[in-house]
């Protein structure tokens, strides 16, 4: 008897996915299966973590180990940190890692150029969005050290460009205390 | 702005009627039970969820929630604090489709914005900061489309989203990146199961890189009949040629189904009426019945509505007993916890009640 793939009960439905012409077996217990099938977006997530899993394998197969320490200075994390759980750190991330990344992004959708919808803003702020990323990182490594002088300076320079790029204004003012603890 | 009160009583109202989407009408709900629209997207300078602790999220969920609220303030839109919910709520959002199971499992500060008739929902800090969702019953993906395009217009204009001028929408998961956007429809196909032919279905949609999804019980017996197809590429092609794709597969399928359908009303319409008529007797007879029995015989009775060979039920009301019949649904009615053996009691008398004659 097969397990469920999620849990520890006793598998009773077996799904199959058909994905890029390939059909693979899911083996689920009820109460699982109905999750995974009510959401699909788990379900896209998952059957496509796995496949990016294996994609990335062969990537690294050139055995480059510096390149797996190649590390995304917007928030600190390593290219071999990205292949074992196959989501990035943050937006950066994409120029960090840019010609890493492109193999894979032409494996999964062929080609490599937007062509779709475009938000108006976003491009003349490109800078600043890349520069409170970094500031943030240091704001995080300010506070493991206890340093909280620092982390202080960083959090108000952050709200600042924060105002700026999401307007509001109001962004020095959280409504933190308003919030349930 | 929103207390837990308003949630508690949001969530009850929730338990008892359901989505406008499961109303069965629209364009072919006759077998495509709903489209869905969901948009990824991401608010520039801030990292991913991998890289967010809790000081983040926060921020993050502040900042989301003010620009959705400011991008349709009379639409009614409502916020719950996912994070605050306990099991049974946030299972009732996930049997209603409104969150993913990946936003009832995670910690830390989160939340979904849902409008009213539960067309849209928008997931706060999910693998993307913002998931943006509509659906609709029947095949109507424009339409779906346009709702949701016109949202994230609206958010914008508050927000800047991490945006690259070759890759463009910024994601959490390459797979998304681009135009983050994921078409699906749902397919109720049990003329193609019952004949073998599902897996044409499966050959033809895969060409044209769609990916079909279903879901079998033990062995070789159909558990639901219900096929989700949907988009895998997200870069490269603008969201309307990604649609008109879709425009393209679906009505065949479509056809195919009820093509297969007459040939069973002609030629094996007592094995047909009978197979209906069974699944009907069981599901307002039974005492106990589990969730994998039930979906299995409301898939033969909603095919009997739609042959005309059921008439005194709506699509709408088996559509809203998929959902009604789930686990969360079931002990929000009764009130509290109940074991699986309560359960399978308690689906049991709600399925009569709903079904039986009077
Ligand atoms: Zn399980
Ligand atoms: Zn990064």
């Amino acid at each position: 008897m097969k397990k469920c793939r999620q849990c520890a009960n006793q598998a009773t439905l077996h799904i199959t996915e058909v994905l890029d012409g390939q059909a693979t077996e899911i083996h689920l217990c009820e109460k699982c299966a109905r999750e995974y099938l009510e959401d699909a977006e788990s379900l896209d997530t998952e059957s496509i973590a796995a496949d990016l899993a294996a994609k990335l394998q062969e990537l690294q197969s050139g055995g480059d180990d510096d390149l797996g320490r190649m590390t995304c200075s917007g928030c600190g994390i390593t290219l071999n940190e990205f292949r074992e759980v196959g989501r990035l750190g943050c937006p950066f991330c994409y120029d960090s890692f840019r010609d890493e990344l492109r193999p894979l992004l032409e494996n999964i959708h062929e080609q490599v150029l937007h062509t779709g919808k475009r938000p108006e803003r976003s491009a003349a702020t490109h800078d600043d969005q890349t520069r409170v990323l970094q500031l943030r990182k240091e704001q995080r490594e300010a506070i493991l050290k206890e340093d909280y002088e620092t982390a202080a300076v960083l959090r108000d320079q952050i709200a600042r460009i924060e105002a700026m790029l999401h307007g509001g204004g109001d962004s020095s003012a959280p409504e933190r205390e308003s919030e349930d603890e | 702005m929103t207390s837990e009160h308003d949630t508690a009583g949001f969530l009850e109202e929730l338990s008892r009627t359901s989505g406008e989407w499961l109303k069965g009408d629209g364009p072919d709900a006759d077998i495509v039970v709903s489209s869905r629209v969901r948009l990824a997207r991401n608010i520039a300078g801030f990292p991913f969820m991998t890289r967010a602790d809790d000081d983040v999220r926060l921020r993050l969920v502040e900042t989301l929630r003010r620009a959705v609220l400011a991008a349709a303030p009379d639409e009614g839109l409502q916020f719950i604090n996912v994070a605050l919910l306990d099991e049974m709520d946030s299972q009732l959002l996930m049997e209603r489709q409104l969150i993913s199971r990946e936003l009832t499992v995670m910690d830390g500060p989160r939340g979904v914005i849902v409008g009213p008739g539960e067309h849209l929902s928008v997931m706060l800090n999910e693998e993307d900061h913002l998931r943006i969702q509509v659906l609709q019953s029947g095949f109507a993906l424009q339409e779906c489309w346009n709702m949701a395009d016109a949202l994230d217009t609206g958010i914008e204009a508050s927000a800047t989203y991490a945006f690259d001028e070759e890759l463009g929408y910024l994601t959490a998961c390459p797979t998304n990146v681009g135009t983050g956007i994921r078409l699906s429809v749902m397919v109720h196909l049990p003329g193609l199961r019952m004949t073998r032919e599902i897996q044409k279905v499966n050959q033809a949609a895969q060409k044209i890189n769609l990916a079909v999804r279903g879901l079998y019980g033990e062995g070789s017996q159909a558990l639901g009949d219900f096929f989700q197809i949907s988009n895998q590429v997200t870069l490269g092609c603008s969201e309307q040629e990604l649609i008109e794709n879709m425009h393209e597969v679906i009505p065949q399928i479509v056809g195919y189904e009820r093509r297969v359908r007459e040939l069973l009303c002609r030629e094996n319409r007592q094995a047909l009426d009978d197979k209906i008529a069974r699944a009907r007797a069981i599901l307002t007879g039974a005492r106990s019945i589990s969730s994998d029995e039930t979906l299995h015989l409301l898939s033969s009775l909603r095919m009997g509505i739609n042959l005309g060979l059921v008439e005194d039920i709506s699509i709408g009301d088996v559509n809203a007993l998929f959902v009604h019949t789930q686990p969360s649904h079931l002990q929000k009615l009764h009130g509290g916890p109940l074991k699986t053996a309560e359960r399978n009691a308690a689906r049991a008398s709600y399925l009569q009640s709903r079904l039986g004659s009077a």
